[in-house]
């Protein structure tokens, strides 16, 4: 008689046991499914095309951030400099690419291709990187002091670059990489697509990838294996900023000015995306790429439905705090479950 | 036979602030030989292999491997020269998988750059069927045992090819049946020439498989010997530098009344287990890896949930929720990783010392430092601690000495019973006799211990009852008189459930 209960609470737990490690695995990807589910029954227009290529083209470039700051996450580090990298880059890219017949441009009388000005906004972006890397990898200093000395410096930088006054009037092949479609796909999206691609191949398949994986799990067993722990960590706040970098181009782009205020508080969407989607800021070494993008989608149809529905914007805020809170307790349950 | 020397380390020495750790020590391998490196907690061994491997830098002395003068800066070089190493207590990156921990550096990847997840797997799979080591490349690390990871680590360690394999206490955590295994796959790895540096503290296994033996003290050289010129006593006494007489301490003492009862508890690991504890009562609680030891005595105390059953402290039923309630019912755990759950690494030896107990410290609003500092020095002078001063942040002492800081603690809370688990896993000679003096006087105060330990000649000569688990059951109970290493093994195995 005791021995059939004892089973039957045996059997019990191993069942609970099993949904919680599906959950913990696909929670994200559910619970997205369910708001989703919630946002087209609430309102009819939410699933209309147009709002749905809408909600992802918003959510595109705080995604492209996002990506690369799950990277550094993944290392165990954190990278506050990213907003204030689209707003550096932004300008530069946008100076380079101002219509040749404007008198008043930045650099009057230039006329550069476009891949100048793409290059420039990439290649602005990794050298912030460089910098980041270089204070967290060589100095050891905390990634958080690290990159909020380089958030507050690089915003300082763009605001002196153009004497803080915007650079607008660019050239219509610059505003297509913003405003412009691919195939009926707007061209943000197809950007954040490929990225999205690149960086899951990165993360997932290559030693780079494996190596930050590594080292955020536990950095002196792979400096013990052999790594170049320094390096890596260098790598991969390159890639992040250059990620930003691009995230600058494209957001000057779509509104048709570079202006170096650009991208404030991007960084912290970006990190709330990433944290969302799973990435732990608690132990190093846990994040993906799908879960990321999953994690800005729920911010970006949250916003939506709450538009759609005109709650008001100062509600909204409350609203996503409590869901960023909700998602880090989340993944303290799934850290506990592993014990 | 002109270089029969795979690797010659001649006078290192290596200060740290306030520490010679070493001083113009010397190591001399022997191709195809496994070679043991002796000493207590802070003699130095770890120091030396560290310096060996890249970790530290030498501050003097050469290092001499295959003929080759070599200045080793980073681990890749040693790796790359044929030097690999068995880290004691290092864990691995827990979110990968087995195969990746393996090769982590050293991924084979495709034509295109990407890592070959199939290449990897297979490879691993391969080694580890050869190792007959029976564990799934595909696993995450943190889902398996203790003793399996120290079989992964072994594994990796041997994936290097390398002609030196250091070995840092790796049977610390394996089973009887897998040192067997290991020691089959040292044999191997000797046939092939390869040099094995040997670090351990169980006696038997340094008589078993080393050829020679190099014994330092106090960050001193003392000897090298062939083993079989040596005896244990006389290697302890090298060692320690005077004789040890009576290493358990061991007295009968007086029962008194029962202290905790236990009926029909299960847990997660455990099932339907009971037993009782007397004050005055050493209770011996052995089993093989898995049997559901460390389980059953994190239900008692408080640390997982338990279902069914009933404890009782002192005769009255007790509902343990927390640790917190085993606390106040007088008990206290040390535990089994000492890393994970038990030390705050960055804090000073008092701090990890009074954390648990500062109730008792409280003037009012405020911590009595004074009365502290009083005890806290007291428990240095009685566990003898070696630190340069109480303010020490804890990790830069050694292993041995993390663990006499952790059982202070709970010795400063005064409990009626102390669970021990693997008290002195990873602990010298000298040290282990110094606990089981303090267990002996523990008990002799009329308190009681429960002692985990997987090193049966420390639960035969410290239990006065003895306790036998099997894959979760309670599978019987032996008497100090009637108990001997082979019917513990035979319980423990399971044999005996076959009546």
């Amino acid at each position: 008689m005791e021995v059939t209960t004892a089973n039957k609470a045996a059997t019990g737990q191993q069942s609970t046991q099993m949904l919680s490690s599906i959950f913990s695995k696909y929670g994200i990807f559910l619970i997205f499914a369910a708001m989703v589910v919630g946002a087209s029954i609430l309102s009819p227009a939410f699933l209309s095309s147009t709002n749905l290529i809408n909600i992802v083209r918003q959510m595109s470039i705080v995604g492209l951030i996002a990506l690369g700051v799950t990277g550094v996450i993944v290392s165990a580090g954190i990278d506050l400099s990213s907003g204030s990298v689209v707003g550096l880059t932004a300008v530069v890219a946008a100076s380079l690419a101002q219509s040749p017949d404007n008198t008043a441009a930045f650099y009057p009388g230039l006329h550069l291709p476009l891949i100048v000005a793409v290059l420039a906004a990439c290649a602005v972006g990794a050298l912030v990187g460089l910098i980041n890397g270089s204070l967290v990898a060589k100095t050891r200093i905390p990634p958080f002091i690290a990159t909020l000395g380089t958030y507050t410096a690089i915003r300082g930088l763009a605001l002196l670059y153009t004497g803080g006054r915007p650079i607008s009037d660019l050239t219509d092949a610059y505003d297509f990489i913003g405003q412009g479609d691919l195939l009926g796909v707007p061209v943000p999206i197809v950007i954040l697509v490929v990225m999205a691609v690149v960086t899951h191949i990165l993360y997932a398949h290559t030693k780079f990838g494996k190596y930050i994986y590594a080292i955020g799990g536990n950095e002196q067993a792979a400096r013990v294996s052999g790594i170049d722990a320094s390096k890596y960590k260098m790598l991969i706040y390159v890639y992040a900023s250059f990620l930003a970098g691009l995230a600058g181009l494209v957001v000057s782009a779509r509104i048709g000015s570079g202006q170096p205020g650009l991208g404030v508080g991007y960084e912290l969407d970006a990190i709330a995306a990433a944290v969302i989607g799973g990435t732990s800021l608690s132990a190093g070494g846990i994040g993906t790429v799908a879960g990321t993008i999953i994690g800005a989608l729920i911010i970006g149809v949250l916003n939506n439905i709450l538009d759609l529905m005109n709650v008001s914007a100062y509600f909204q805020q409350i609203i996503k705090g409590c869901i960023i809170v909700g998602a880090v307790i989340l993944d303290q349950l799934k850290q506990r479950g592993r014990k | 036979m002109e270089n029969e020397y795979a690797l010659s380390m001649e006078g290192i020495s290596k200060q740290f602030p306030g520490v010679r750790a070493l001083s113009n020590v010397q190591l001399r391998a022997r191709k195809g030989t496994v070679h043991a490196l002796m000493g207590e907690n802070g003699a130095g061994k770890s120091t030396l292999m560290k310096c060996l491997i890249g970790i530290y830098a030498p501050d003097s002395g050469t290092i001499t491997f295959k003929g080759e003068r070599l200045n080793i800066t980073n681990t890749h070089y040693a790796l790359s020269k044929g030097i690999s190493m068995i880290h004691q207590e290092l864990s691995p990156i827990p979110q990968m998988t087995v195969a990746e921990n393996i090769y982590l550096g050293r991924e084979p990847v495709t034509w295109n750059g990407l890592v070959d997840m199939g290449k990897m797997n297979r490879m691993a799979a391969e080694l580890l069927e050869r190792l007959h080591i029976k564990i799934k490349p595909t696993a995450k690390m943190h889902e398996l045992s203790i003793a399996n990871v120290q079989l992964a680590e072994i594994a990796k360690a041997v994936s290097y090819n390398s002609d030196l394999i250091i070995m840092d206490e790796p049977t610390s955590a394996i089973t009887e049946a897998e040192v067997e295994g290991l020691f089959k796959i040292i044999r191997s790895l000797k046939a092939q020439g390869c040099a094995i540096i040997y670090i351990s503290h169980k006696m038997d296994e340094i008589f078993k498989i080393t050829d020679e033996v190099t014994v330092f003290r106090d960050g001193q050289y003392i000897s090298t010997d062939a083993t079989a010129h040596l005896t244990e006593g006389k290697l302890i006494e090298k060692m320690v530098g005077r004789t040890l007489t009576d290493m358990f301490h061991k007295e009968t003492t007086d029962m008194g009344s029962v202290f905790l009862d236990v009926q029909n508890l299960s847990g997660k690991g455990f099932r339907n287990v009971s037993f009782q504890v007397k004050r005055g009562e050493i209770l011996g609680l052995a089993g093989l890896m898995g049997a559901g030891r460390t389980e059953l005595m994190e239900g008692v105390f408080g640390v997982t949930r338990t279902h069914g059953g009933t404890i009782k402290i002192k005769g009255k039923e007790v509902s343990i929720k927390s640790p917190a309630d085993a606390i106040r019912g007088g008990m206290a755990l040390l535990t089994e990783d000492r890393k994970l759950t038990g030390l705050y690494l960055n804090a000073s030896v008092r701090e990890n010392m009074f954390i648990a107990n500062i109730n008792r410290y409280m003037l009012g609003p405020f911590i009595n430092f004074g009365k502290i500092e009083k005890d806290c020095e007291k428990m240095r002078g009685l566990m003898r601690i070696k630190t340069p001063s109480l303010m020490e942040i804890i990790k830069n002492l050694s292993g041995g000495n993390q663990q006499k800081v952790l059982i202070s603690r709970w010795l400063l809370t005064e409990p009626d019973l102390l669970i021990l688990d693997e008290p002195t896993r990873g602990i010298d000679v000298g040290a282990k006799s110094e606990i089981y003096r303090l267990m002996t006087e523990f008990v002799r105060s009329g308190k009681a211990i429960i002692m985990i330990s997987s090193e049966l000649p420390e639960v035969l000569g410290m239990s006065d009852r003895i306790m036998v688990m099997h894959t979760g059951d309670k599978v019987g109970e032996l008497s100090r008189a009637e108990a001997t290493q082979e019917k513990i093994l035979q319980m423990a195995t399971g044999m005996s459930l076959t009546a």
